[in-house]
């Protein structure tokens, strides 16, 4: 499983790299992540806000910076 | 403007979580105490005059009539006001953004002819909730699905300036017709300038690669329905995130209004910055777009000018050229943009701007 975490670089986009570092930590599964922040890149997945958070290529979270309760939920799903 | 980009606590998360177990009697429960709140703010903003006066005279002793007394009772008075006046209406924005998304926003605006579709841009770029970070996503979201370039520029226009932050506080500070004319010309900008934009048909100077990223318009975060339990949450995080953060600048605008109030003689400015000077409203322009602030910083600067005896065309054409044009935006944009698009897009809201201040400058 790889994750993939858009943004250019503001901080929100910071906290989310650490939201999902934490979350991964926790939930103990063995990932990849993966900082996105070339916009061309971003808008390959076709978000409209930014940070997102992609699991496998697919978009879950865009635009705001997400709990770490619920980026473990969506690794247990994933 | 960049409110959303700064450090925020991670809470907007915590609202998906909170699950969906709200039945009828959670929401009768919530519209009471939601009604019970709003009771009890209604009777503290009736009893801030009284105690304003109360600390002023009794607790501080401060004799009536003196410059203190004006300046202090302004300050225990203004502040407390301004601040519940930001946090009922940045609870009630919150709750009016849950329903509108960027990705609604172009669903609407997808395929809209211009004129209309920039008047509708406009009024959409005030309730839909915006980043200046997410500028370019947005941008390129808009105009690869159908949105023309000049109705996504009355978005990206109207967005930054207008917004209910600049909006609170001007009522709060300087009373409802100031409000409404900065709200009202802020608007009337934002839909000229897309309109002037679009009929440059400048299309060709929007970098290559925007338009091969083409988008069949369902990309992102699968869309699902908030509760209004969510709405709620969703209006409360707002609270936290833009009062916890603008409140210092509100407090430093009144002390400046206070001090203003109190002491500094007026008419200060108006040498400078008074309606005679006619290049008085280009220079405040030219000013403003390298300073890049949001609404709440600028309004100490704002609060002293007028106070000072500036005129009123020329400080909105100061405020709105420091929100709505800013030169980070402009590099941002600038990977999507090429120069002579951004320098067209600087001119033309420049220009509205120009027209704005001088207008109010000849009229009051």
């Amino acid at each position: 499983m790889k994750i993939a975490i858009l943004g250019t670089g503001c901080s929100k986009c910071k906290q989310t790299v650490e939201v999902v570092r934490q979350a991964v930590l926790q939930a103990g599964v063995d990932v990849s992540i993966d900082k996105v922040e070339d916009i061309q890149e971003i808008m390959r997945f076709k978000v409209m806000r930014t940070p997102a958070v992609a699991i496998d290529d697919k978009v879950m979270i865009s635009g705001r910076v997400p709990t770490i309760a619920e980026v473990k939920s969506l690794l247990v799903q994933a | 403007m960049s409110d959303c980009c700064g450090k925020g606590p991670a809470s907007a998360g915590e609202t998906l979580t909170a699950t969906i177990r709200s039945g009828a009697k959670e929401t009768a429960r919530s519209l009471g105490t939601g009604l019970l709140a709003l009771g009890i703010w209604w009777l503290v903003y009736l009893g801030l005059d009284p105690f304003a006066k109360w600390v002023t005279f009794s607790l501080l002793t401060i004799p009536p009539g003196s410059l203190l007394a004006s300046a202090v009772g302004f300050f225990v008075f203004e502040a407390p006001k301004v601040l519940m006046l930001l946090t009922l209406v940045v609870f009630a924005v919150g709750i009016v953004r849950s329903f509108f998304t960027p990705e609604r926003a172009r669903r609407i605006l997808a395929g809209k002819r211009e004129s209309a579709g920039n008047i509708l841009a406009a009024l959409l770029g005030i309730v839909t909730p915006f980043c200046s970070c997410s500028a370019v996503p947005l941008f390129i979201g808009f105009v690869t699905s159908g949105v023309p370039l000049g109705v996504t520029f009355s978005f990206l226009i109207s967005a930054p300036m207008v917004n209910e932050i600049a909006l609170v506080l001007l009522y709060g500070l300087f009373g409802w017709k100031i409000a409404a004319i900065y709200a009202g010309t802020g608007l009337w900008i934002a839909m000229v300038s897309g309109w002037v934009i679009g009929r440059l048909g400048m299309e060709k100077h929007v970098e290559a690669w925007v338009y091969a990223a083409s988008d069949d318009g369902n990309g992102g975060e699968g869309e699902v329905r908030p509760t209004w339990r969510e709405r709620v949450d969703y209006g409360l995080d707002a609270v936290r995130d833009i009062v916890g953060k603008v409140w210092p600048y509100v407090l430093a605008g009144i002390a400046v209004g206070a001090a203003i109030h109190g002491y500094v003689p007026e008419n200060f400015m108006a040498g400078i910055m008074g309606a005679s000077a006619w290049w008085s409203v280009p220079l405040a322009v030219l000013i403003g777009i390298p300073m890049y602030s949001n609404a709440a910083g600028i309004i100490p600067v704002v609060q002293a000018l007028l106070g000072k005896g500036a005129a009123l065309g020329t400080v909105l054409a100061f405020m709105m050229s420091v929100i709505g044009l800013s030169l980070p935006e402009m590099i941002i944009l600038r990977k999507v943009l090429k120069v002579r698009l951004i320098a067209a897009f600087t001119g033309v809201v420049g220009s509205g701007i120009l027209i704005v201040g001088y207008l109010f400058n000849a009229l009051l």
